[in-house]
């Protein structure tokens, strides 16, 4: 503390480079939650996990043993051996080349679900949050009688009606999970709006479309990251419960829904059937949302790691 | 207070009514109809059926007339049934699936708050870690594999459980732990963000500065303020148990109204299938609007407009 009246010493402070304490760059919002993200061993580790299974998805013509639909007569139900490490199911097909084969159908039904819901939702809570009045009224309104539908019975009504197909599966559960996503987007530009930088940029004479895409956007973006990375592992689980009921995708299309659904009739005498795809979902669900839980700390300011 | 609760109850009715314009719209679009058999049926009878059951008028008036008839609690007679109609069949399934998603909220609320609590007091411990590591462990393992897994173990292996089936007490076990483990988890998060969240409030150092015993301390100033936002999801959280079990009744065949929605959508019985959707809308409309109402008594800071 200086005391008023006293004359500052006139000394000049050496700069001091110190090896174990290295100078602080520039620390934006995402370069500080990159940095926490990399800390974080759970993180890598999940994030190694999802990249993994990502990369056997997309090669999984190279990476599969047989056809994911080839017969091999004679060796339903076969329990796993060297030949088919993870066995075969009821008609005798591979379960390690469906199931390699059957996260992409999984993965891609996470993944572009939410950008479809990330498309709809920002529209929606975007325009009611920005322009506010009758729009907004009547935007969430509409929201509200989603909101009251009963989500998944919802989406099977949905796919009854318009069939079962990859493209319907995305289309059913992105059409009735956007609400979350729209109310959070509204949410946070009705509270962003209010707040002491953006009425700073007001002041200085910022045009509406600046505050937009300057202030109001970069702001209400970790939230919405964050609530579309949980939205994932819940969308692989919807078409998981989609299959598991006759509504997935269409034999012989492996997905991991409709191998655990075919092992159902099969518990008893093949748990193997089951086993290794409900293996294969639980972890990548659980990968998805170690990634959320980082991602939301690593997004927050408040923590100090 | 009581503008407030009749303005939500008159909300009820446009929702309802939008679910059920909805829901009849897409049945009305989905292929195949409720006639349709293995053997083909002769076009006299089904065009007498369709007379017999309305199909045969315009869609509006099929429509007008259902609701007409929903109006004095009549859901219309089942079309696969025969001689029952809907609000008999929901009535019989109905106490089935009530009291499993009952009992497994009952086993959510005491697995999950106490987790949840000890979690957050010990914040950063052993105990903890294994708290959040099932709370988002519960969160990524889908009811169908859980069940699977609780099945081989304590049905087939270790056969203190049966299998499947409904009615005696020991077969509650298995579909109850099933339905209640995810939302324990949910619980257990979220009891945990709660108490942390309190924890930093200003008025918990002033109670500690005060001289107040710590046991008074997290009675009194924590847990009180720390429940309310958990008590405000335990309405979502029973909602979900009653209409998202439709999985865990058909695997363990229980004759709720879960697996009769299933059954209606493979055969489509449309008006099952809308008695259904509307049955489940109320139940979640009601259970939001008890839980509005239960957040004002529990917090004196909320006021109705």
């Amino acid at each position: 503390m200086v005391l008023p009246n006293t004359p500052l010493p006139s000394i000049t402070v050496p700069r001091v480079s110190s090896p174990s304490i290295p100078p602080r760059t520039s620390r934006g919002l995402w370069k500080d939650a990159w940095r926490r993200l990399l800390r974080n061993r759970l993180a890598l580790v999940s994030f190694s996990y999802v990249v993994l299974i990502s990369l056997a998805a997309i090669l999984a013509d190279v990476l599969a043993p047989y056809d994911p639909a080839r017969l091999f007569p004679g060796l339903s139900y076969a329990p796993p051996s060297p030949a088919h490490w993870l066995g075969t199911d009821d008609v005798g097909r591979d379960v390690l080349s469906r199931l390699l084969h059957g996260a992409r159908i999984s993965l891609s039904v996470g993944i572009f679900v939410q950008l479809i819901i990330l498309v709809i939702g920002s529209l929606v809570g975007g325009i009611a949050g920005y322009f506010g009045g009758r729009v907004e009224n009547l935007l969430m309104r509409a929201t509200d009688v989603f909101y009251a539908f009963p989500d998944l019975l919802f989406v099977i009504i949905i796919m009854t009606a318009i069939g079962p197909s990859i493209f319907n599966i995305f289309l059913a559960i992105a059409l009735v999970n956007w609400v979350n996503l729209a109310r959070l987007v509204r949410a946070q530009l009705l509270s962003l709006r209010e707040r002491d930088f953006v009425l700073a940029a007001r002041a200085l004479g910022a045009p509406g479309q600046r505050i937009l895409t300057r202030h109001l956007l970069p702001n209400a973006l970790g939230p919405m990251i964050v609530t579309l990375m949980f939205g994932i592992p819940q969308t692989m689980f919807t078409e998981a419960a989609l299959s598991f009921i006759g509504l997935g995708v269409r034999p012989p299309t492996a997905s991991w829904g409709t191998m655990i659904e075919r092992g159902n009739q099969a518990i008893f005498s093949a748990p193997h059937m089951v086993l290794f795809p409900g293996i294969a979902i639980s972890l990548t669900m659980l990968a998805f949302n170690f990634l959320g839980d980082c991602l939301r700390d690593a997004l927050d300011p408040q923590t100090t790691r | 207070m009581t503008r407030y609760l009749i303005r939500r109850v008159l909300w009820l009715v446009p929702v309802l009514l939008f679910v059920s314009l909805i829901t009849f719209t897409l049945m009305k679009l989905t292929p195949g109809g409720p006639w349709d058999r293995e053997k083909q049926l002769p076009p006299q009878v089904v065009a007498e059926l369709n007379r017999r059951y309305n199909l045969d008028k315009p869609a509006w008036e099929q429509y007008l007339f259902y609701m007409g008839n929903v109006l004095q609690g009549d859901l219309g007679p089942s079309y696969i049934y025969q001689n029952r109609s809907v609000t008999t069949i929901l009535q019989q399934g109905l106490p089935h699936t009530a009291s499993l998603g009952a009992l497994a909220a009952l086993l959510a609320v005491c697995i999950g708050i106490p987790l949840g609590i000890v979690a957050a007091l010990r914040q950063n411990s052993g105990v903890d870690y294994a708290a959040l590591f099932f709370a988002t462990l519960g969160a990524s393992v889908p009811s169908f594999v859980l069940a699977f897994i609780l099945i081989i173990v304590f049905a087939l292996n270790l056969r203190l459980v049966p299998t499947s089936g409904w009615g005696k007490p020991n077969q509650y076990i298995l579909p109850v732990v099933t339905l209640a483990l995810g939302q324990a988890a949910l619980l257990t998060r979220l009891t945990r963000a709660s108490v942390l969240e309190v924890s930093r409030q200003d008025y918990m150092r002033t109670a500690r500065a005060k001289g107040l015993q710590e046991f008074l301390v997290v009675r009194r100033h924590l847990l009180k303020n720390a429940l309310i936002p958990v008590v405000t999801i335990l309405g979502p959280i029973l909602a979900f148990l009653i209409t998202g079990s439709f999985i865990v009744e058909n695997v363990f065949s229980i004759p709720g109204v879960g697996r009769l929605f299933v059954q209606g959508i493979s055969q489509r019985d449309y008006s099952l299938i809308m008695g259904t959707t509307l049955l489940y809308t109320a139940v979640i409309a009601v259970l939001n609007l008890i839980v509005d109402i239960l957040y004002g008594f529990i917090d004196p800071r909320i006021t109705y407009r």
